[in-house]
């Protein structure tokens, strides 16, 4: 709807923003940046392992994003990554365990909608936005890089 | 008999012959546990999905409400019932279990009230001998329609609800004798004050609740004083405090110590259920369980119930439509 609000609206407005308690934000950033920080230290700690096994700077990376990934689904599988996510809020979502959760979380809930219209298009009901704005826009600035370097310098 | 604008004031008030409540395990931890007829620890209530587990609650609930009014399947008159998956289903397989005649409804988390109003009126004008009034909802079945999945790992605003895993049946019976009945029921107006947020549903339904009740108290010709209890359905916490701020600005003030929220008295804060309990079988349960059971007990003698709904969809949320709320009332009392 594109009207806009009466003053009788408006009013009703300033009563429920009065009235409504706000999230705690410094509590969220804090709780955020511990648990964020720390996937982010087990990931550098996996690659520092991938390393003094020699596996390379091609194949360390990757080795760090599976396990990650591992860790994510099987904590979603086993009920946990949601806590973690109710208490870390972002510091869980962004980085990339909280990417599996978004894969792994649909995956369980609609298995029971069957396996072609439940569990494969729903996998991607959260991850998929992400992607398909994450793509869009690393194409974008790769032209702007490409061109940027071509040109001008 | 028609009261002013939207009440009927039943002539031939019927019974409450019997009720039965059924909730799942966190409200089974709740302030009022032990009111309830029966608590499930198994959400899936022995079923394979989430679904059918709301549908068996439900189903057993109506059964034991018959079972309590001693109202046999072949006796029984009428079923008036809802919830909020898509399309009523776990009403509707649940009404397939019970087979009886079927009224399905939607009226959001207020299905329970505008019920009790429907089925009051036709067994006060003589169409129905009895009906049974019910209501349904799952934590989980609201969670995957509305919002996320389950294991998502993600943060709530302390103004969402937590939808009750609930269900609530009240038998309703013409006759006469002491006991309780439904004596007034009152229609509720949609109102919309333009709340988009679908986190907040306390705010897009409180003023439908005011309307609601001072359309009862208007058209027959009452106040809060001549209530022991005024109850509202899922406002919560926050929706209440909003409900009482609008009663103190129209200038015809809610005493608090009267107004009960059965979303705000399902858990306790400490449960993490955010602004309070919500879905159609929140109201249905505490009406059915606590409020009821106290009316028998001499503790409550009239008492107003009113059931609020926000008319929304996960579709209306995602074209980022206004929230238009609902409120249905009906009367109680011991006679």
């Amino acid at each position: 709807m594109s009207e806009s609000k009466t003053p009788q609206e408006k009013h009703y407005e300033t009563i429920v923003n009065e009235l409504t308690p706000n999230s705690r934000h410094l509590r969220g950033c804090v709780r955020a940046f511990w648990v964020g920080g720390l996937i982010c230290v087990i990931g550098q700690a996996l690659t520092m392992l991938a390393q003094t096994l020699e596996l390379g700077e091609l194949t360390a990376p990757m080795f760090t994003s599976c396990a990650l990934i591992f860790l994510g689904t099987t904590l979603t599988g086993i009920g946990v990554y949601d806590r973690i996510g109710k208490y870390a809020g972002a510091g869980s979502v962004v980085p990339i365990t909280g990417f599996a959760n978004s894969v792994a979380a649909p995956a369980i809930e609609f298995r029971r909608e069957g396996m072609v219209l439940g569990l494969g298009a729903k996998l991607f009901q959260i991850a998929g936005p992400v992607l398909t704005y994450g793509i869009s826009s690393s194409i974008i600035v790769g032209v702007i890089y490409w061109a940027v370097k071509e040109w001008l310098l | 008999m028609r009261a002013g604008k939207q009440t009927f004031c039943y002539e031939r008030p019927p019974r409450i012959a019997a009720h039965a409540s059924i909730v799942g395990p966190k409200e089974s931890k709740g302030p009022l546990a032990a009111y309830f007829d029966e608590a499930s620890q198994d959400d899936l209530f022995g079923q394979k999905t989430w679904e059918l587990g709301e549908s068996e609650m439900l189903r057993r609930c109506a059964g034991r409400a018959m079972r309590e009014g001693g109202l046999t399947q072949e006796e029984a008159q009428a079923f008036f019932s809802g919830d909020l998956n898509n399309q009523i289903i776990a009403t509707g397989f649940a009404a397939r279990a019970l087979g009886l005649p079927f009224v399905g409804l939607y009226g959001a988390c207020s299905t329970f009230v505008e019920g009790l109003v429907l089925a009051s009126a036709l067994i006060s004008g003589g169409y129905l001998g009895n009906a049974l009034c019910a209501a349904s909802s799952h934590f989980c079945t609201a969670e995957r329609q509305f919002r996320f999945p389950l294991e998502m790992g993600t943060q709530r605003p302390p103004s969402a609800h937590w939808t009750a895993t609930a269900a609530g049946c009240a038998l309703l019976r013409a006759g006469e004798g002491p006991g309780l009945y439904v004596t007034a029921g009152t229609l509720g107006r949609i109102i919309d004050y333009k709340i988009k947020d679908a986190n907040h549903m306390g705010a897009a339904m409180a003023p439908a609740v005011q309307s609601t009740i001072t359309a009862h108290f208007d058209d027959t010709g009452t106040t809060a004083e001549d209530f022991d209890l005024i109850a509202t359905g899922d406002l919560g916490w926050i929706g209440r405090d909003i409900l009482l701020e609008l009663f103190r600005e129209s200038g015809r003030p809610m005493p608090p110590e009267k107004l009960v929220d059965c979303g705000a008295s399902l858990f306790y804060q400490e449960q993490d259920a955010h602004a309070g309990g919500s879905g159609c079988g929140c109201v249905a349960s505490v009406t059915c369980g606590w409020l009821m059971k106290r009316m028998e007990q001499g503790e409550l003698k009239r008492i107003l119930v009113t059931g609020s709904g926000a008319m929304l969809s996960p579709t209306s949320t995602m074209q980022a439509e206004t929230i238009p709320g609902i409120a249905y009332a009906v009367r109680l009392e011991v006679k």
